[in-house]
């Protein structure tokens, strides 16, 4: 008896061996001349004077990490927009509705609180 | 067993439609293009250009692949791959129609898989696509596409946020996160007699805020940060060739198709047809593909008619702008459903 | 630029103990600059100059213009060969505006031997200069829409502009390198219907222009992207010897057509024909990307209305005065500065009385004005980068010669 998931495991089988496909008879069917110049890395036609291996700095960090705070907050409002109108439905919309407010304000207010203390300026 | 077939049947028919969508795209984009700038566009390959997909399929096919030299071969390679499997799966729970027929009680609906956490699978299978682009940055050993990959990054972490919060008010609305039963919920009535009660309607300012997000989430101009022609060269794909630097570009379109199937589903009321609850399937296909393919119209439209922002304006955007609106968005949205 | 190699993450070798038994080891992550070369093969270049970039991530923080893959020894040509013979080269630096450089050098040799030019012949002088300042201004409107990511203002741009070449193939037979302007007046009298097809080009024009302004002018990102960008303050601008609308952008009030009167210029002017648009930080700061732009922008509508000023005021007669086909120029030297659409064109022509110049040298507007990136791109990021390249609207065949 197919459930969801096995349709669903049928399109990974079809992507995938696709995508290998295509990727393998590229392979074959492309020619291959490699030389010294192919191989140098692209820079506008002259030669790289410093490797791109480099450890370079990420300006953005903090905001990445602030993106995890706050994704893994939003997570938690899945549990109550799928279940929403379950609660209306027994009468406990009212209450719900209070706790997500008070959780989403803490959303707002520690945006507000990053955005006043400068770390979404990262630019410059 | 029938079923077994039947779905096999589906899948692949649906998998074919999404690769041929995608290339129709690129012939549909150079053409708009085209139009909007006073040429011609492509007009030899077959009439009016139409096998040009056709054609430059095979191209890349027969082009000389490169590899750089260096220990990440095998990242290189896998980049690509990473970044057009996630956009062609994201396509498995769009509900394209409703109920196709009915084998041995088993109902063949008009999705790969009918998940009933359908909208948590399409953000999260979406946003792998960006690892492939980060990888293949990275693994490029080259500086162009190393910071077009950076950019991915800072691009990711600036949508992806209101984006999930938008689409929960959607949730929270329908009360399901499956995404036929989505669509399904802005069938069941009207608003004011007459307007179907299509979230566009009821969630205007989320519709406006999730079809900018579509952008950033589709790497699309105006925030094509990690491509930026005339910045990074090509960014992430500038050492790319052959089928490998197709497949990124058959990811970035297939991606395309699902955000624009995806708004359809959210904001469109899906495969239906106002003023006709009972239209049969196909009927309910075609209008899918008809709204589907007017969003597709308006990444193109906006592609050719705009500049692009910077990547740091965006990040400002998302965060300063979209974020604190999609918080009120979702709290109106339950207090609405509060009261 | 060379960068240090370094570890990135060194260790301490001793751990520091606190107080309580604890054992601190510190550690130091180091980043490096990223070192980019942007050109020559790049597309925010326009054409073969190369621009070493140090990175922070990002953000700019050295800048350098490399310039010569272009050089072509003009100024060596130009005495090594006749007076005459010289003029189709200097089509060859400033490719853009090949008009006013035709007009630089002649008039320069012009200064030298002290000859009169018809009336006609500077009246159709102006006009193809003019006309020639709208198609140059109308490729760095539609390369700075490229640069920013904006493609359709270009085609739009170059729509206008090929009108522009077919009207001077008509007057001269060339779309590009016109070698029209002579020295003692213009090579040919405009064959009939011209003048008629530039009035018309000029009616047309004005409403395409009134569509590039609202395509891209006061397109929300447009702005972002070019407002408060590259700011160049009037001292700098001046410090820098900066000329043309980059000097005008940073709202410096300064026009060798005006200040410096050369043919009937001056007359228009005071007749009310055109005015000197400058920068004056409408949408950001005085002198950001957006006023330099804006004043190019501007200046195709000036010279339009030049334009048109020149045909209401023509005149018949002869188009080229009294020259030998071999010239010999009397010895003396001169220097003429004109303005060209990118700023001050000098020409510095010595003559030992001969066939041949003695000394021919060409100050070049992009080449000076280039200068500056070095001081305003750091700090920026590379997007802006990008922005402020094509705000300086170079063309590398000028700075290269």
């Amino acid at each position: 008896m197919p459930t969801p998931y096995t349709a669903l495991f049928i399109l990974l089988g079809i992507v995938v061996g696709f995508v290998v496909l295509v990727t393998v008879a590229s392979n074959l069917l492309g020619r291959k001349r490699q030389n010294a110049e192919k191989d140098s890395p692209y820079e506008c036609g002259m030669d790289s004077e410093s490797p791109a291996r480099v450890r370079i700095s990420i300006h953005f960090y903090l905001v990445a990490v602030l993106f995890i705070l706050f994704d893994v907050e939003a997570l938690f409002l899945i549990l109550w927009a799928g279940s929403a109108e379950a609660f209306n439905a027994a009468g406990h919309g009212a209450l719900v509705f209070a706790e997500v407010s008070a959780f989403v304000a803490v959303l707002a207010l520690a945006l507000a609180y990053v955005w006043r203390k400068g770390g979404l300026e990262w630019d410059r | 067993m029938t079923v077994l077939l039947a779905t096999l049947l589906k899948v692949l028919v649906i998998f074919g439609c999404l690769i041929s969508a995608a290339g129709i795209s690129t012939l549909a984009e150079r053409k708009i293009s085209a139009w909007i700038q006073l040429r011609r566009g492509p007009n030899r390959v077959g009439p009016f250009g139409l096998l040009q997909p056709l054609a430059d399929g095979i191209k890349f096919m027969f082009k000389e692949e490169f590899v750089p030299p260096g220990k990440s071969r095998f990242l290189f390679i896998l980049a690509p791959a990473l970044a057009a499997v996630p956009a062609m799966m994201s396509v498995a729970v769009i509900p394209f129609t409703g109920r196709i027929a009915e084998i041995d009680g088993t109902p063949i609906l008009g999705s790969v898989a009918d998940l009933d956490m359908g909208a948590i699978f399409i953000m999260a299978v979406s946003g792998l696509g960006v690892y492939g682009i980060i990888l293949g940055g990275w693994a490029s050993n080259s500086k162009y596409p190393l910071l077009g990959g950076l950019r991915a990054a800072a691009q990711m972490i600036s949508y992806e946020l209101s984006m999930i919060l938008i689409i929960l008010a959607i949730v929270a609305m329908s009360g399901t996160l499956n995404l036929r039963e989505i669509a399904d919920a802005q069938n069941d009535h009207t608003l004011l007699g007459f307007l179907p009660a299509w979230n566009v309607f009821l969630q205007p300012l989320a519709f406006v805020l999730f079809v900018i997000c579509t952008f950033a989430e589709t790497n699309r101009h105006p925030f094509d940060f990690a491509e930026c022609e005339s910045e990074l060269v090509g960014g992430f794909h500038t050492e790319y060739s052959s089928m490998k630097f197709a497949l990124f570009f058959i990811g970035e379109y297939c991606a395309m198709i699902v955000m624009a199937c995806l708004t359809t589903t959210l904001f469109l009321g899906g495969a239906s047809v106002p003023f006709w609850a009972e239209a049969p399937w196909f009927i309910g296909l075609g209008s899918f593909v008809f709204k589907a393919a007017a969003f597709m119209f308006l990444f193109i439209w906006v592609r050719w008619s705009l500049p692009r922002f910077r990547y740091d304006q965006l990040m400002a955007l998302g965060w300063k702008v979209f974020l604190p609106l999609a918080i009120t968005n979702i709290f109106i949205t339950g207090l609405v459903l509060a009261l | 630029m060379a960068t240090e190699h370094k570890p990135s993450i060194t260790f301490h070798p001793e751990p520091r103990n606190l107080p309580g038994g604890e054992r601190e080891y510190m550690m130091d992550v180091s980043t490096s600059d990223l070192e980019v070369n942007m050109g020559p093969q790049h597309p925010a270049t326009h054409g073969v100059m190369k621009i070493l970039i140090r990175t922070d991530g990002e953000l700019v923080t050295a800048a350098q213009p490399h310039l010569g893959f272009l050089h072509r020894c003009a100024e060596k040509i130009g005495e090594n060969v006749e007076w005459l013979q010289y003029l189709p080269y200097t089509d060859r630096y400033d490719y853009l505006a090949s008009m006013n450089n035709n007009l630089g050098y002649s008039m320069a040799v012009e200064k030298l031997l002290d000859v009169e030019i018809p009336q006609r012949a500077v009246m159709l002088r102006m006009i193809c200069v003019e006309l020639n300042r709208i198609a140059s201004a109308l490729v760095a409107f539609g390369t700075y829409g490229l640069d920013l990511g904006a493609i359709t203002p270009f085609l739009y741009a170059f729509r206008e502009r090929e009108w522009l070449l077919m009207i001077f193939e008509k007057i001269c037979g060339a779309r590009l390198t016109y070698s029209y302007l002579r020295i003692g007046g213009v090579f040919n009298d405009a064959p009939p219907g011209w003048l008629e097809e530039v009035s018309h080009f000029c009616d047309v024009f004005e409403e395409k222009w009134q569509e590039y302004y609202d395509l891209l002018m006061v397109n929300h990102i447009f702005v972002k992207r070019t407002a408060d960008i590259g700011v160049i303050t009037k001292e700098q601008a001046l410090d820098f010897g900066l000329t043309g609308p980059m000097l005008r952008g940073s709202g410096v009030d300064f026009d060798l057509r005006r200040d410096v009167p050369y043919l009937r210029y001056k007359e228009a002017y005071d007749a009310g024909a055109w005015k000197v648009p400058v920068g004056s930080g409408e949408k950001g700061t005085v002198g950001d990307c957006w006023d330099r732009i804006f004043v190019r922008v501007q200046e195709m509508m000036e010279s339009l209305s030049l334009v048109r000023w020149c045909l209401e005021n023509i005149e018949e007669g002869p188009i080229i005065g009294d020259i030998a086909k071999t010239l010999k120029v009397p010895p003396g030297e001169a220097y003429v500065g004109i303005e060209n659409p990118r700023g001050e064109l000098g020409h510095y022509a010595v003559s030992d009385g001969g066939k041949v110049a003695v000394r021919c040298r060409v100050r070049g507007p992009s080449f000076c004005n280039l200068a500056i990136l070095e001081d305003i791109m750091p700090g920026t990021l590379l997007g802006d980068a990008v922005a402020i390249i094509g705000s300086t609207d170079v063309v590398i065949g000028e700075t290269d010669r």
